[in-house]
């Protein structure tokens, strides 16, 4: 499966035009990442905690992308683009969406 | 009073470890960014056309959070208005980082480019204060294989298979 955020390939020709498809995850991370979180509001620097918790949720935001793109028989989704959004304390909504397409087989 | 006191520490805390954090970050962010100067990174849709490449979804993410000495005097300069400069410096370092690891990603695949990034910023809201997410993400074009081993045998009669190459491979794009 290629995913992409150009809306142009190159060398390959784009067979038929499928349509939208997206995925989405919702995760927070327990209390204890929180409470640290909050400590190192005080003294700055990177939250790895929540890197971490954001990397994993646009995976799995992705891999559903992914699995619904296979489901309606894409071979490629084009023109990728990710939006989050911060729901409640500790949690985020990942977003990501984009255009499926079947590509000519090479 | 107490209050008062931790308040102090607090901000001494703040303005003591979060400057030291900031300029390691800084070193860190200009030495690896000279590191990985080779490798470009492009905002336009438009791909080249020269050669095949693989395209792969690269992105690098990163919460930065502000400290408490940057939280303080931001709500000061709120006051009267104007430049926040701490949480210039605090997005800044953010972005750059975020487009730092998205080039680790990228070079992890061997890519040539990265084409059409996008950056997204979103506040992540951790009790109080406040910590912002930076994601950056692009396309990396990684030379075809198959196209790396035909250029590399058309190295030496490079003069004469060239022409026919960019017209055949033109032609579908036209």
């Amino acid at each position: 499966m290629l995913i992409s955020n150009l809306e142009i390939l190159p060398d390959r020709r784009i067979v038929r035009h499928i349509g939208l498809v997206q995925g989405s995850s919702v995760r927070s991370k327990h209390v204890g990442r929180d409470i640290m979180a909050s400590f190192k509001n005080i003294f700055g620097g990177e939250l790895q905690g929540y890197t971490e918790l954001l990397h994993e949720s646009r995976e799995e935001a992705t891999a559903r992308l992914v699995e619904q793109a296979k489901s309606v028989g894409a071979n490629a989704v084009i023109n990728v683009r990710y939006s989050t959004s911060s729901i409640a304390a500790g949690a985020a909504e990942i977003f990501v969406y984009g255009t499926a397409v079947e590509l000519e087989s090479t | 009073m107490i209050e008062l006191g931790f308040f102090i520490v607090f901000l001494a805390c703040g303005f003591i470890f979060g400057q030291r954090a900031e300029k390691r970050h800084f070193e860190s962010i200009i030495k690896r960014e000279k590191q990985t100067i080779s490798l470009p990174v492009v905002a336009s849709k438009y791909p080249p056309e020269d050669q095949l490449y693989d395209q792969v979804l690269v992105s690098g993410n990163v919460v930065v959070a502000s400290d408490y000495f940057k939280s303080f005097t931001a709500g000061l300069i709120n006051i009267f208005g104007g430049r926040v400069t701490p949480f210039e410096s605090l997005l800044d370092r953010g972005r750059r980082e975020a487009v730092l690891r998205m080039k680790d990603d990228a070079i992890s695949h061997n890519a040539d480019w990265v084409f059409n990034i996008k950056f997204e910023t979103s506040r992540i809201v951790t009790g109080r204060a406040g910590a912002i997410e930076v994601l950056a993400y692009g396309t990396a074009l990684v030379p075809e294989r198959t196209s790396v081993a035909s250029s590399d045998t058309s190295t030496a009669d490079n003069l004469v298979t060239s022409p026919a190459i960019s017209a055949t491979r033109t032609t579908p794009a036209t």
